[in-house]
């Protein structure tokens, strides 16, 4: 279907919204409709999903530019095109979110019983923002779609979330937006020099020294809230903390990889001079998150804000591979990316398991779920393990690509990168420790009922993902590999060109 | 490809007795990882044999792509060779014995499938560790055996003391894991690969490399030698980070035996043997080698010597022996380092075994001064114990005499000052150790006993399924040692061990060590009897005089039984601090600082609305007047503007 002309890509991104549609018009009495959108919504995502493995099926590894590509006149008389395409390094993005659409569905079949319509209509309309962000090859689509993202999160969080949703929401909301405005003046000022909003054109247009640092600061501060890196981070655990599982696990699992992968389809490409001359400062930044959230994890006494500070340091790690720019660093980026996307993604299913049963998410009020809840406890131990980085699972890889990535760059940048792994191992071993061994002391525990076969079913994929991600990482790192090399040579030719530092530097004081 | 079953039986059997442990039952699942330790057992001891004795050729098995990244290729694959060949043989025969015996001693735990599965795949991550192809997949091995180890550590969970030491376990080790893992990354990029034979036939062209760091040119040899004994030094519980493993005996005895003595500990011996090529261009990495094993050697002996609890004066001694290996490899002595893995494999499970048998005796009692007089109710483990002690003492012509002789001999031989720290502090070590094997074996099976009445009226032989193995292990802590002597470290060494282990054209340890003084071959046994004439002396004919002594140098006594207060210490320096700077940074900065900026700019947007939404008073006057101050700005910075022009 490569090439034929077939849009599989606009039907992957617009479908969501047709079951939206349909969601949208349901009538009849409340648990009718409830049922209904339920089935919708679930059977929608599952058709997504199946078309979407096409893009797998059919996606030519060796390639490095864009495929699947199409492209509709849109606003000519200003440059701008409906254009969507992917190369290796979204292609499994899309994949990534279509997979964990479904799953949050499943996931929120029970727990979600107020308003299921609307719910399930945010979710639809969040797939087809989230899809269309990673296939978006024009930029004003893709603000479009990165901006329209916000929306149903916001929805998410701010209805069906915990006590303090709407502190959460604003928050998550306003940290976001005020971000974008300053992405919104690059995208204009790009504009301006390229006379175009094509990020094919963009990619291969060389912006003047004095304006990438610039532009790049203006990225930085769209990206970095959305990665979330340090300092701008504490939205992160307010919403996770706040929003009901399902959003959750769409937030640590594909929201937060939006940032990182801004900076690898814009920052990097297309600002190389600007992206070595402030890779030190992403280094910094990184590494004070991997450290400083590491740290602040392990005073945590709520669950999921653990893990979504454990969140933000493993974002670190990202932004650690993606600023070495070599083809390890970046390669690692993206695999801890799409790991991430798994693991973290579990572990806040992990949490919503204990969550439906009991309604709190204070580590102090549990203790020897092992006993009661076996194949929990090994599910659990599973995602503990690749969180912390075992070789075998998900984890393990990108760390350990950007570790030899960082120790290109320096020892130190290395070294401080990797704390992670000490610290990793005792916040999650803690938090393990306090949930699962133990004996069982309080009485409402030991009512606890083990993994439901519909609980089983979300797991199940994901538990094959990260042990397939684990063993034979190399059937996803192949989607890339060709992208990356030729991302690689593209920034050392552009660094090797006339502009140099010196030049950069007097631009940026004039 | 037999090399290939015998690593993947272990995992089959885990699989089947995990995912389908609570559906077959117990006794199945225990067949069932039996069977696989049968099979991975001959399929390991013949890989061995036909490469020893055979003429079969060292090769590679070929499994997978692993991670692929630029220049950057790991595979799955099996390497098989002298070395790895051995430890395969070694840990799949031990397994196996140490599996039968868990039959008998875990008979009434109640989640057996689950102990069979986790000791399956201890076997399983072992054995890819010791059959690793590159520097990842041993990796994946060292991993994967800090999470068994975890997990058969803390298999007691209701223990909160058993759940402490398995997490103290992986994260001690985890901080060595982290030298380990930037060394892979530096060896990487030094030799641009990170499979051993393409690093090991490079060596020489790199000798010369440097690397910066602390602002000074260091040969990166050295730095990536240090990087990965560091890595070594955690997984083998040397000084510093030895503190997980005397608290590891929390787990049950065949898991301290399996994984805490013969096996998972020896890993980092067995890194150092085989990256031997790199290391011998590093000395003063493997100085440092010497040293920490040296000094580990001689203070957990100290240690070992004043503990009461049974399991861990053998702990501590594990540890000790793990020093001498350390010793022994840093002054480029790999092949007794080898040798001594090997025996001290065969009587240090013997040892912890009986150690099993014992408190399987006396209702889990593990605390000395609650035995005693025990020998005549069980006297095959009585003798058990006899000859693991006298293999651990180093006396003929039992395995550790050969090993550990000649361990004592090649620090002697190396001619250097740090090798003759190691040789002073070994020997002393040696008088230690016998004295504390005879200090066990007198408290817990002589004098009288000082168990309650009812325990001791109880107290039972083993069944055979317990005893047998220790048989098995005793004749192998016999004759372990003269079998193998003259191949192993002998004068034709490279006849066994071909390119599995390498030695520099310098080197000449091994020829040297045929050449000493007398004194120095008859030294540890002389050392070796004396401590065993003192423990007999303290302990059967005055009794009192250890008591008198702890009490006259109470502050030594205190020092050595609260373990260098080395617990204390990191406590103080890492443990209490980092939780204290977790609190500030999320209580004080995280929530104060950085969330005080947003929530400042919104109480004060929102202040400002309420003070600006009081200009709205409705008064005509008032709005033309503000709309004329308008103007007048506004038209001042374009006046301005187009002056600046």
């Amino acid at each position: 279907m490569n090439g034929v002309g077939f849009p599989l890509l606009s039907l992957v991104t617009w479908l969501p919204l047709v079951g939206g549609a349909v969601i949208l018009s349901l009538r009849g009495d409340e648990a009718a409709v409830a049922a209904n959108a339920r089935w919708t919504a679930l059977w929608t995502s599952l058709a997504v999903f199946v078309f979407s493995i096409l893009l797998w099926v059919d996606f030519d590894p060796a390639n490095p530019g864009f495929q699947f590509v199409e492209s509709h006149a849109w606003m000519p008389q200003w440059g701008m095109t409906y254009k969507l395409g992917v190369d290796g390094i979204s292609v499994l993005f899309v994949l990534l979110a279509t997979l964990l659409t479904p799953i949050c569905i499943l996931a929120s079949w029970e727990s979600i019983k107020s308003r299921v319509r609307e719910y399930m209509l945010s979710f639809m309309v969040l797939e087809t923002m989230m899809v269309g962000m990673f296939c978006a090859l024009d930029f004003v689509v893709f603000y479009v779609f990165f901006e329209g993202v916000l929306i149903p999160m916001y929805l998410i969080i701010g209805v069906w979330g915990g006590p303090r949703r709407v502190y959460a929401a604003l928050k998550f909301f306003l940290y976001t937006l005020a971000g974008s405005v300053l992405m919104m003046l690059a995208l204009i000022a790009m504009w301006h020099v390229a006379g175009t909003t094509d990020i094919e054109v963009l990619l291969h247009t060389t912006f003047p020294a004095s304006m990438q640092i610039w532009l790049f600061l203006a990225f930085l501060a769209s990206f970095a809230v959305k990665v979330p890196m340090w300092p701008v981070h504490t939205w992160l655990p307010d919403a996770h903390v706040e929003a009901p599982t399902a959003g959750s696990v769409i937030l640590a699992g594909v929201l937060l990889k939006m940032g990182a992968y801004g900076f690898l389809r814009f920052s990097v490409p297309m600002l190389p001079q600007a992206s070595a001359t402030l890779a030190p400062l992403m280094f910094a930044l990184a590494v004070i998150a991997v450290v400083y959230t590491s740290c602040v994890a392990l005073a945590q006494t709520d669950m999921k804000k653990l893990i979504a500070y454990s969140s933000v340091a493993h974002m670190g790690i990202v932004v650690i591979g993606i600023f070495s720019i070599n083809e390890q660093g970046i390669s690692g980026a993206l695999f801890q990316m799409l790991s991430h996307g798994i693991v973290a993604s579990s572990l806040f299913l992990c949490v919503g398991v204990v969550y439906d049963r009991m309604h709190t998410r204070e580590i102090a009020r549990y203790g020897g779920l092992g006993d009661r809840m076996p194949k929990y406890a090994f599910v659990f131990l599973l995602f503990t393990y690749a969180s912390m980085g075992l070789p075998g699972t998900a984890g393990f890889v990108g760390e350990f690509l950007v570790l030899v990535g960082a120790m290109k760059i320096n020892f130190w940048l290395a070294l401080t990168g990797s704390l992670g792994m000490i610290l990793g191992a005792c916040y999650m071993l803690w938090l393990y420790r306090r949930i699962i061994f133990g004996t069982i002391t309080r009485a409402e525990l030991k009512a606890m009922l083990d993994l439901s076969p519909r609980e089983m079913l979300v797991f199940a994929p994901l538990i094959v993902m990260t042990i397939w991600m684990g063993v034979y990482p190399s059937a996803f790192s192949g989607f890339w590999d060709a992208s990356v090399s030729a991302m690689v040579a593209h920034h050392q030719a552009a660094l090797a060109s006339p502009v140099h530092l010196a030049e950069l530097v007097a631009g940026v004081l004039r | 490809m037999l090399i290939a079953v015998a690593v993947f039986a272990p995992l089959l059997g885990s699989i089947v007795s995990g995912l389908f442990g609570k559906v077959i039952g117990d006794r199945w699942a225990e067949a069932v990882a039996i069977l696989c330790m049968v099979v991975a057992a001959i399929c390991g001891v013949s890989a061995f044999v036909g490469l020893i004795y055979g003429g079969a050729a060292p090769s590679v098995v070929l499994l997978a792509t692993w991670v692929e990244s630029g220049s950057l290729h790991v595979s799955w694959a099996l390497h098989y060779d002298a070395l790895s060949a051995a430890m395969v043989a070694m840990v799949t025969v031990v397994g196996l014995l140490i599996h039968i015996y868990s039959v008998g001693y875990m008979a009434h735990d109640d989640c057996i499938w689950r102990f069979f599965s986790y000791l399956n795949l201890f076997c399983f991550s072992m054995l890819m560790l010791v059959t690793a192809d590159n520097l990842v997949q041993l990796f994946f091995g060292w991993e994967g055996v800090g999470l068994m180890s975890y997990l058969l550590i803390g298999f007691w969970y209701h223990r909160p003391s058993a759940c402490d030491a398995a997490m103290k376990a992986f994260i001690v080790n985890r901080v060595g894991d982290l030298g380990f893992a930037l060394g892979i990354a530096l060896t990487f990029w030094t030799f641009g690969s990170v499979e051993f034979s393409s690093v090991f036939s490079t060596v020489a062209a790199h000798q010369n490399d440097t690397y910066t760091l602390f602002g000074t040119q260091l040969r990166v040899l050295e730095v990536i030698g240090f990087l990965l004994f560091i890595g070594a030094m955690g997984k083998s519980a040397q000084l510093g980070l030895h503190v997980w493993l005397p608290d590891a005996m929390e787990g049950p005895t065949p898991v301290s035996a399996l994984i805490h003595a013969a096996t998972m500990v020896t890993a980092g011996v067995f890194l150092m043997a085989r990256f031997s090529p790199v290391m011998e261009y590093a000395p003063y990495a493997l100085g440092f080698v010497t040293f920490i094993g040296a000094s580990t050697a001689l203070l957990a002996a100290t240690i070992g010597c004043v503990q009461n609890d049974i399991k861990r004066v053998i702990a501590y001694s594990t540890c000790s022996q793990l020093g001498y290996m350390f010793v022994a490899a840093g002054v480029g002595a790999y092949q007794v380092s080898i040798f001594h893995l090997l025996t001290h494999a065969f009587f240090k499970a013997l040892l912890f075994l009986g150690a099993g048998c014992v408190m399987h005796a006396l209702a889990d009692e593990q605390d000395m001064r609650r035995m005693g007089g025990l020998w005549k109710k069980i006297p095959v483990t009585y003798a058990m114990f006899w000859v693991g002690s006298l293999a651990l003492a180093g006396v003929p012509p039992f395995a550790g005499y050969y090993s550990k002789d000649a361990i004592l001999e090649a620090a002697y031989a190396a001619g250097t000052g740090i090798g003759a720290y190691g040789f002073w502090c070994c020997l002393i070590a040696a008088f230690l150790t016998a004295f504390y094997s005879w200090r066990l074996i007198l408290l817990t099976f002589h004098g009288k006993p000082r168990a309650d009445a009812e325990t001791f009226r109880h107290a039972h032989e083993s069944p055979p399924v317990m005893t047998v193995p220790l048989l098995v292990l005793a004749v192998g802590a016999l004759v372990a040692g003269f079998t193998f002597r003259d191949q192993l470290i002998g004068e034709h060494w490279s006849a066994f061990w071909g390119s599995a282990i390498f030695v520099g054209s310098g080197n000449h340890v091994l020829a040297a060590m045929e050449e000493l003084p007398g004194w120095v071959s008859a030294a540890p046994t002389v050392f070796g009897l004396a401590g065993i004439a003192l423990a007999y002396v303290f302990y059967m004919v005055a009794p009192q005089v250890p008591a008198l002594l702890a009490a006259q140098f109470r502050p030594l006594y205190l020092l050595l039984l609260n373990k260098y207060y080395v617990d204390e210490f990191y406590g103080a320096v890492f443990i209490r601090p980092l939780r204290a700077l977790a609190k500030v940074l999320w209580q004080v900065v995280d929530a104060t600082v950085i969330d005080g900026v947003p929530n400042g700019i919104a109480s004060l947007a929102q202040d400002g609305a309420g003070r600006s939404s009081k200009l709205q008073t409705g008064s005509l006057a008032i709005y033309a007047f503000s709309m004329l101050i308008g103007v007048v700005v506004l038209s001042g910075m374009v006046l301005l503007m187009l002056v600046m022009r």
